[in-house]
C-alpha cells in the first residue's frame, strides 16, 4: 500500500512539474497585461530542442540550455509581432503555437523513435532513503526542484519586490506605468521571454525526464492545460501548485487505472485529464466577479505610446 | 531609427496588399529555410506550389483538399469577426465524422436517397452540438471559449479513437482500428465519376457566397461587425451578445461538422484514427488570409490546400518531412497578422539626432 502510495505522489510530481513550469512563466506574463497562447508552440520547440541537443552531444545540461534559447526564440517571435506591430495577441499566440508545431516536427523528424540521455534524479544521502517521504520529495531530478524554486522566487518578486510592483503596474494600468516613465513595451518584452524560457524548460522536461523520447506532439495539449491553470490560480502563484498537483494525479490516474485492467477503455480514461480541465475551467470561471477582480486589468490590449 | 507612425486612416491599399505582402515574405522565408535544410530553394518551391497542379487530376486533388477548409475558415471568419474564438474546429469536424458516420454504420442497407442526407444532417447537427456546448459554457459559466473549444478537440479525438478501436472496429478488418467501410449509398455524391470530386466542392463556395451575403447585407451581419470592432457600442444599441455568440459557434461548429463528415464519406469511405489532418489549425489560417471576409476565404482555402499537397510532394520528390507544411504556415500567419499594421501605420525613418528644442 505505501509502495503504491508512494509511486502516485512520485508520478504526480513528476507530471505536475511541466505543466507548473510552464504555469508560472505564462503567469508573468499576464500579470505584465500579455495573453501569450503560444504555450504549447514553446514547449514543444523546447522539447526538441532538449531532446536533439543531449542527443547530439550526450550533455543533457546543455540540452536544457538549448531549450531555454529555443523557448526566449519563439517568445521573441511573438513578441514583435504582438507588441512590437501591435497585432491581435490572440491570434500571434495561435500563429506561435501553429509554428512551434511545424518547427519541432521538422526538426524532430530525424530523431523520431531513437534515445537520448536522460536527466539523472538527484540522490541526496540520508534525506533520499527516508522510507515514503524520501523518495516523494527527495527522489527528483533537478527540473523538478527547480520548479519549486522559481515558484517562490517568483511569487516572492510579484508580491513584495519592487520589481514586482512595476510589473504589476503595467498588467493592471500601463497608461499610468507609462506616465511614471516605465517602459511598458520593453518590460513586457522581458516578461515574455521569461515566459517562453520557462515553457522551453517544460518542454525540456518532458523529453529528457518524463518521456525520454522524442514524438510529434508529444505535449499533448499540456501548454494549453498550463494556460488554463494561470485561471484556475486567479493569478496567484502558489495556487499554481494546487492546481498543477491536481492535473498530475489526473494525468497518472488515468495512466494507472489503465494499469490496474479495470474494464474502462483507455481512450476514455486518455480523455480524462481534458475533461477535468473543462469541469475546473466552468467551476472557477462561473463568479465573472471574482475573475475581474484578479485578472490583469490591461490582460490582452495592446499598448500605444502617445506623446 | 524606423519609427512606427499613425496614417490617421485605414489605408485602402494596404488592405489587399498586406497579405500578398505576407505571401511574398513567407515564400522569401520558408527558401532560405530550404538552403538552410541544404535544398535548392527554386526547386522547392518549385515542388511546392507548382509541381502539384501538374500532376494527373492535380486540380482534382485540389478543390477536393480545399472543400473542407473553405468550410471551416468561412465559419470562423465570421466568429472571429465578434470576437468569438473558436480554435477547437477539429474537434467539431471529428463530432460531424462519426455521428453521420454512425447513421452510415447503423443503416448500411438505407436507400441513397435517404441515408446521404440523413448523414450529413446529423453530421452538421453533431458540429453545431459541439460548437453550441462551447457556446453555453461561455455564456452560462462565464468559461473561456478558447480552451473550452481546443480541450473538446482533445476529447473528442479520444471519443473518436474509442469508437474505432472498440465498439465501431470492423469485426473483418484483421484488427486495424478502423469501422467498416460505408455502403455505397452512404458516400458523398461525386461530381466527376470515379473521382473523390464530391458535393462539397460545390457546396464550400455556395456557403461562402451565403455568408459573406449574410455579414455585409443583413442586420445580423451588421451586429457581427459591431460587436468585433467595438464592443461597447454593440451594447449600447441593445445587440444580444449572447444570440451572437451562440449564432457564430452554432454556424462555425456546424460547417465544420458539415465538413468532417462529407471528409469521411468523400475521400475516406469509413472512420479511422486520425480524421483530420490538422485541418482546425489550418483553417484558423485560412480565415485570416482571407482577411476575415467569407470571399476571401475561397482562394485563402485553395492556397493552403496547395501546401497540404505540396507538403506530400515535397516528402515524396525531396525527402523533406511533410511537417515542412506546418511550419510554413505557422510562418504565413505570424507575416499576415504583422503585415497589417500597415493599414492604420506606416513605417518612416526618423533621425536619431534629437531635434531642436521648441
Amino acid at each position: 500500500m505505501t509502495g503504491l502510495l508512494v509511486a502516485f505522489l512520485v508520478s504526480t510530481i513528476a507530471a505536475a512539474t511541466p505543466l507548473l513550469l510552464a504555469a508560472i512563466g505564462e503567469l508573468v506574463v499576464e500579470r505584465v497585461g500579455v495573453l501569450n497562447l503560444g504555450v504549447e508552440g514553446m514547449m514543444l520547440a523546447g522539447a526538441i530542442a532538449a531532446f536533439a541537443t543531449a542527443n547530439e552531444t550526450g550533455i543533457t545540461s546543455l540540452g536544457v540550455v538549448a531549450a531555454l534559447v529555443a523557448g526566449i526564440a519563439l517568445a521573441l517571435l511573438f513578441a514583435v509581432v504582438s507588441l512590437t506591430l501591435q497585432a491581435n495577441q490572440t491570434a500571434t499566440g495561435l500563429a506561435l503555437t501553429i509554428f512551434g508545431r511545424g518547427f519541432s516536427a521538422l526538426v524532430g523528424a530525424g530523431y523520431v523513435g531513437i534515445p537520448a540521455p536522460t536527466l539523472p534524479k538527484i540522490h541526496i544521502p540520508l534525506l533520499s532513503d527516508i522510507p515514503v517521504l524520501g523518495p516523494v520529495l527527495f527522489g527528483h531530478d533537478i527540473l523538478v526542484y527547480l520548479s519549486f524554486v522559481i515558484l517562490a522566487v517568483v511569487a516572492w518578486a510579484i508580491r513584495s519586490t519592487h520589481l514586482g510592483l512595476i510589473l504589476r503596474a503595467v498588467g493592471d494600468s500601463h497608461d499610468a506605468a507609462h506616465a511614471l516613465g516605465y517602459a511598458v513595451v520593453p518590460i513586457r518584452y522581458a516578461a515574455v521571454a521569461f515566459g517562453g524560457a520557462l515553457a522551453g524548460l517544460a518542454g525540456a522536461y518532458m523529453s529528457l525526464a518524463y518521456t525520454p523520447l522524442w514524438a510529434q506532439d508529444m505535449t499533448a495539449g499540456r501548454g494549453w492545460v498550463a494556460v488554463a491553470l494561470v485561471t484556475f490560480s486567479a493569478w496567484r502563484p502558489f495556487w499554481l501548485l494546487i492546481g498543477a498537483w491536481f492535473f498530475g494525479a489526473l494525468m497518472y490516474l488515468s495512466l494507472y487505472v489503465q494499469a490496474l485492467g479495470v474494464p474502462v477503455p483507455s481512450a476514455l480514461l486518455s480523455a480524462l485529464p481534458y475533461i477535468g480541465t473543462v469541469v475546473v475551467l466552468v467551476l472557477i470561471s462561473r463568479d465573472a466577479r471574482r475573475i475581474m477582480l484578479y485578472r490583469p486589468a490591461m490582460l490582452g490590449r495592446p499598448f500605444l505610446a502617445r506623446g | 531609427m524606423l519609427k512606427i507612425e499613425a496614417r490617421g486612416y485605414e489605408s485602402k491599399f494596404w488592405r489587399y496588399a498586406s497579405p500578398i505582402l505576407a505571401l511574398l515574405l513567407t515564400g522569401a522565408t520558408s527558401g532560405l529555410i530550404f538552403v538552410a535544410m541544404g535544398r535548392p530553394a527554386g526547386l522547392t518551391v518549385y515542388t511546392f506550389l507548382i509541381a502539384p497542379l501538374l500532376q494527373q487530376d492535380g486540380f482534382q486533388a485540389l478543390v477536393v483538399k480545399a472543400a473542407p477548409l473553405i468550410m471551416m475558415g468561412v465559419g470562423l471568419s465570421l466568429a472571429y469577426r465578434a470576437n468569438v474564438w473558436n480554435i477547437g474546429t477539429d474537434g467539431q469536424f471529428t463530432l460531424g465524422a462519426i455521428c453521420g458516420g454512425g447513421v452510415a454504420l447503423a443503416f448500411p442497407d438505407a436507400p441513397a436517397w435517404a441515408l446521404f442526407p440523413t448523414m450529413l444532417v446529423v453530421g452538421t447537427l453533431g458540429g453545431m452540438a459541439s460548437g453550441g456546448l462551447v457556446a453555453w459554457l461561455r455564456i452560462r459559466f462565464n468559461a473561456n471559449e478558447i480552451l473550452t473549444s481546443l480541450m473538446f478537440a482533445y476529447i473528442t479525438q479520444y471519443l473518436l479513437v474509442y469508437l474505432v478501436t472498440g465498439p465501431w472496429r470492423d469485426p473483418e478488418g484483421f484488427g486495424f482500428p478502423q469501422t467498416a467501410l460505408f455502403s455505397d449509398n452512404a458516400l458523398a455524391p461525386r461530381l466527376i465519376e470515379d473521382s473523390n470530386v464530391h458535393i462539397g466542392v460545390v457546396l464550400a463556395p455556395l456557403i461562402a457566397i451565403g455568408l459573406w451575403f449574410m455579414l455585409e447585407k443583413t442586420l445580423l451581419g451588421y451586429q457581427f461587425r459591431v460587436l468585433g470592432q467595438a464592443t461597447r457600442a454593440a451594447r449600447f444599441a441593445g445587440f444580444s451578445e449572447n444570440r451572437l455568440v451562440w449564432i457564430a459557434m452554432l454556424i462555425s461548429g456546424g460547417l465544420a461538422g458539415m465538413a468532417g463528415l462529407l471528409e469521411a464519406t468523400g475521400t475516406l469511405g469509413q472512420l479511422t484514427t486520425t480524421l483530420s489532418p490538422g485541418y482546425g489549425f489550418t483553417a484558423i489560417i485560412v480565415a485570416f488570409l482571407g482577411r476575415l471576409n467569407p470571399l476571401g476565404v475561397i482562394p485563402a482555402g485553395l492556397l493552403l490546400a496547395l501546401t497540404y499537397l505540396g507538403g506530400d510532394a515535397a516528402q515524396i520528390n525531396l525527402g523533406l518531412p511533410n511537417a515542412v507544411t506546418g511550419i510554413f504556415q505557422g510562418i504565413l500567419l505570424f507575416y499576415l497578422l504583422g503585415c497589417d499594421i500597415l493599414l492604420l501605420n506606416r513605417f518612416r525613418w526618423v533621425s536619431t539626432q534629437a531635434k531642436a528644442v521648441r
